[in-house]
């Protein structure tokens, strides 16, 4: 396994540095820049997340391999308040901060694969991968 | 909290705010504040906003600059934005993002045109001059 770099989420700072060093491993990975732009903006919108609605959480970034395939994979991690209704999170447009409501379903789309843990009480695990082409 | 200031020029009728570092939270809403205040004291008709050095429009950045462009045309001000990058374009819509009230131009020279244009066909509209 290649080693991972992990950015530690406590102030909307550290959203900058998430995404930043997200797109950095994007880069080294070998993706073009307007993939490189899509795992930033999704790795912004989950930080936020877990700035907003846990406090503190983790965002980890690593290149994966599969088949002979590049890619990246990202792991936002919280042990905040979880999340009820999931179903309803991943909507477009489903807010409980009055926010766009578009961070989850939005990431969602831009990443390849996306796939949500989530426990009322326990905190929220989010895994989400991209290949390259 | 801290927060970087984005320095906003008045060219004319004119507010260019040219962002030139990646806003973190307390520094879009201070800019947001800082623009609309700009707007009322200039009593400027039009704003460009050049994002020619960001390369991340979240939902955040992208909420913030509808909001905007939405106060501002309250206040009788039109919003251009310049320099959006294709790839921060594309990620936009993807995300699910569109700024409907929001024009664009390819940079800031193009969206000082822009307005000039507007500026003209606003008042031949008001002196009830024929455009055709
Ligand atoms: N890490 C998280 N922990 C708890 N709740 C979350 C988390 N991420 C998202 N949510 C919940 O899912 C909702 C939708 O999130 P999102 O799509 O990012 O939209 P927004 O942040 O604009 O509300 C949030 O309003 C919040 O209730
Ligand atoms: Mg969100």
């Amino acid at each position: 396994m290649t080693p991972s770099k992990a950015a530690v989420i406590r102030s909307d700072l550290d959203i900058v540095i998430a995404r930043t060093l997200a797109r950095d491993t994007a880069k080294s990975i070998g993706f073009g820049a307007i993939d490189q732009a899509r795992i930033a903006t999704a790795v912004s919108e989950l930080a936020r997340n877990i700035f907003l609605y846990a406090g503190t959480g983790s965002v980890t970034v690593r290149e994966i391999e599969k088949h002979g395939r590049r890619g990246i994979e990202i792991v936002c991690e919280d042990q905040g308040p979880g999340i009820a209704d999931v179903n309803l999170a991943m909507q477009d447009g489903y807010t409980t901060s009055r926010g766009m409501g578009m961070g989850l379903p939005g990431a969602k789309r831009l990443m390849d694969e996306f796939t949500i843990n989530t426990e009322v009480g326990i905190g929220t695990v989010i895994v989400c991968r991209k290949w390259r082409n | 909290m801290n927060s970087i200031r984005i320095p906003i020029l008045k060219v004319g009728n004119v507010l260019i705010a040219s962002i030139q570092v990646a806003l973190h939270d307390a520094s879009a809403v201070q800019f947001k504040d800082d623009l609309l205040e700009k707007i009322h004291t200039t009593k400027s008709r039009a704003v460009i906003i050049d994002l020619t050095a960001i390369d991340v429009v979240d939902s955040f950045i992208g909420r913030m600059i509808a909001d905007i462009a939405a106060m501002a045309g309250l206040m009788g001000a039109r919003v251009v934005l310049t320099g959006l990058q294709p790839a921060v374009a594309i990620t936009l819509v993807e995300l699910g993002l569109e700024l409907p009230n929001v024009l664009t131009a390819l940079n800031l020279e193009k969206g000082l045109e822009l307005m000039q244009k507007q500026d003209q066909l606003a008042e031949e509209e008001e002196s009830g001059y024929d455009t055709l």
